[in-house]
């Protein structure tokens, strides 16, 4: 079978291609927002007093969580924009529509973060949930701009199943992407509600964090990889797709009841206990999966790529994936350990490594196998001096980021919870703790250091490829 | 529901199996056929299991119906007892104190922690605080605030309030203006109606038993 459909060619860019490419300036933007107030974050960890009125933690930490999400998603759909007609070998139907509901959703999250900044918070009724801030971790989008990303998504899907249905082929990763894309949609209207009883409220509110980033995503991320690996390495696609069945089983296997992992201590039932515990446990087995087959596939070639750094970045998506979301997942999700770890820094280091692993990999790799067919002649094997310095910069520093909340989450663990039983004095004396605020310098450090990668990155992406001809 | 945790995962993973082995017969297992099989029963399989949990969770968790307080509970004291047979910690409610200096009937108790609901989301509360574990770390978990033992020792003195809804109202109208700890609290500008609501709110969560979480709460060694 073909699979050689995505090798760099001289020639004209779909319309699709060329919309993949405002995704991916777009997420890129975003992701230096998220550096920003990230840095500010890390900076009023040091000095609390810093913009306590004016730019307070809980702002910059709504702005740096959902630019994440919303540049991550942006980079992930950027993708498919990118795959898809080389995929179906077609341009993709609906395009004018697709690049309508885009500029209305720039629009949308511009209007969103101007109001998270300068309006930041409103009354206690439904006016605010409407229009300033829902006011719930991850989806605090208000309700308009909830509407307006179903639109989107919506019209994504009409795009994929439309393209698919025109050119009359269902490729095994197309019908995986279908069923995963369906499954996204309607889980984020799990979240689009009100309710006041709090635990009835946080058990959807999981449909949509959970049943997102460690299901769906996880999948999204199973399709794009397996297009990445058939472009830069050329892996046979019964070989891809054969894997990607198996990590789809293993991640809806595992991870759909591991969804328990989120109901130990909100209120729900005791049995949520167990099945939490035993099915998020084996959640990292897709992760490792994962890891193998990258590892084979890229030794099998023995590094042989048409594209290093985008190859170079799968391979750190495939490691920062396991890593992060499967051990340091791991590391807490059983209940006898989660019960005193949960609600800690802990967590924080959990997230950092997994999203930087799983999606900002993914999203790194798809960039630059779509800087490589924008600029001509095309350059065989993509690789520049600089890809490489943001590369290890990143890695080290997001290790730095990380390893500084492990070691405040053990502190706050042992101190907080263990010693002084969870109160508001235990939980000050466990942040005043040196083995607690002596992190509070180090994250700074590599928030730092990360910012300089991100910098050298960006330099990177506009001049990789452009020096020399292949 | 009649069925332990073990039965349910035992059930789901064996089921998930039989399936996908008896259409895939004739098909080896490292064959695509069979792991897109696989692939697709274990996700309808585990999804119908969510589903029907999510039923009798939805059950489980009304108000009043056991493991979420009525939402009269706040005019009541509310205490933690250690379970000995649970071996953990659970909310108990003990006698009618009233709340602001009045018994709050079914409905007002209802439209109160509601508002206070609405009040929390507004204020972004959660992307300092954790609420039920969960939310930002910069800040105390909330679930067990309205018991925590630091109104009593240092902000009902501080602010000279004879109850613990005044204290926590006083303190929260400026939080700044009286700072516990080197991390400080922005003004959010809650007005009274807004405090009231978002206290009532604060001692009903109280009293949700979370399976013992936060461990040993208000227990130092």
């Amino acid at each position: 079978m073909a699979t050689s459909f995505a090798r760099p060619k001289i020639g004209e860019l779909y319309e699709s291609q060329k919309l993949a490419l405002w995704y991916f300036a777009v997420a890129i933007l975003l992701f230096g927002l998220q550096i920003t107030f990230g840095l500010l974050m890390a900076y009023q960890y040091i000095n609390p007093d810093f913009m306590l009125e004016s730019l307070p933690f809980m702002t910059n930490r709504t702005i740096h969580v959902n630019t994440m999400i919303v540049w991550l998603l942006v980079g992930l759909m950027g993708g498919v924009y990118w795959f898809l007609p080389l995929e179906t070998g077609r341009e993709v139907v609906g395009i004018k529509l697709a690049k309508l509901i885009w500029w209305v959703i720039v629009a949308g999250v511009t209007v969103v973060v101007l109001v998270y900044l300068f309006v930041q918070i409103g009354p206690g009724n439904a006016f605010t949930l409407w229009f300033i801030n829902e006011g719930r971790e991850y989806v605090e989008a208000p309700r308009w701009a909830d509407l307006a990303i179903v639109l989107w998504v919506a019209i994504f899907l009409f795009n994929v199943i439309a393209t698919t249905l025109a050119a009359r082929r269902v490729t095994g990763l197309l019908g995986v992407l279908i069923f995963d894309l369906v499954a996204l949609g309607a889980l984020y209207t799990a979240g689009m509600h009100y309710t006041v009883n709090v635990t009835m409220d946080q058990y959807l509110w999981w449909w949509v964090v959970h049943l997102w980033v460690e299901a769906t995503w996880e999948v999204l991320v199973g399709v794009l990889m397996a297009w990445s690996l058939m472009y830069l390495l050329g892996t046979p696609r019964k070989l891809v797709e054969t894997w990607l069945f198996l990590e789809v089983a293993l991640v809806f296997g595992t991870g759909i009841l591991g969804l328990g992992h989120h109901y130990f201590w909100i209120g729900t039932p005791e049995y949520w206990i167990g099945l939490g515990g035993f099915f998020s446990a084996l959640e990292p087995l897709p992760l490792v999966a994962m890891v193998i087959h990258a590892l084979y596939d890229s030794g099998a070639h023995r590094l042989q790529t048409v594209n290093r750094p985008a190859l170079f970045w799968a391979i750190a998506q495939a490691f920062g994936n396991f890593i992060g979301a499967g051990m340091w997942g791991f590391m807490q999700t059983l209940p006898q350990i989660n019960m005193y770890s949960h609600g800690t820094q802990l967590a924080a280091a959990h997230g950092h490594m997994a999203f930087f692993g799983a999606y900002l990999g993914t999203v790194m790799t798809l960039i630059y196998i779509a800087v490589q067919n924008v600029r001509r002649p095309i350059m065989i094997p993509l690789d520049s001096k600089w890809w490489s310095w943001a590369y290890v910069l990143m890695i080290v520093s997001i290790v730095g980021i990380a390893g500084s909340f492990t070691i405040s989450g053990f502190s706050q663990t042992m101190i907080e919870r263990a010693e002084l039983g969870s109160t508001w004095n235990a939980f000050i004396q466990s942040y005043t703790h040196p083995w607690y605020a002596n992190t509070h310098g180090w994250r700074y450090f590599f928030a730092w250091t990360f910012t300089i990668g991100y910098l050298i990155l960006v330099y990177d992406l506009l001049t990789i490829g452009k020096r020399r001809s292949a | 529901m009649d069925y332990s945790w073990i039965q349910i995962a035992v059930a789901a993973v064996f089921i998930s199996t039989v399936i996908t082995l008896v259409l895939s017969r004739g098909a080896g297992w490292l064959s695509p056929t069979f792991w897109r099989n696989a692939a697709i029963v274990s996700s309808l399989v585990m999804t119908f299991i969510l589903l029907w949990l999510t039923f009798d969770t939805a059950g489980q968790v009304r108000p009043g119906a056991g493991h979420v307080p009525d939402w009269t509970v706040i005019n009541y004291e509310i205490h933690l007892v250690w379970d000995n047979e649970k071996r953990r910690q659970v909310p108990a409610v003990g006698a009618e104190t009233g709340f602001f200096g009045k018994t709050w009937s079914e409905e007002e108790a209802f439209d109160l922690i509601n508002k206070g609901k609405m009040t929390l989301q507004s204020r972004n509360c959660m992307e300092c605080h954790q609420i039920l574990g969960n939310g930002a770390y910069y800040a105390t978990d909330l679930t067990r605030a309205w018991l925590d033992p630091w109104w009593e020792e240092r902000i009902m003195p501080l602010t000279g309030a004879k109850t613990r809804e005044e204290a926590m109202a006083a303190w929260l109208k400026n939080p700044p203006a009286m700072p516990q700890g080197p991390r400080k609290m922005p003004n959010l500008h809650l007005n009274d109606d807004e405090l009231k609501a978002l206290i009532a709110f604060l001692k009903w969560m109280s009293a949700i038993d979370t399976n013992g979480f936060p461990p040993r709460f208000g227990v130092i060694q």
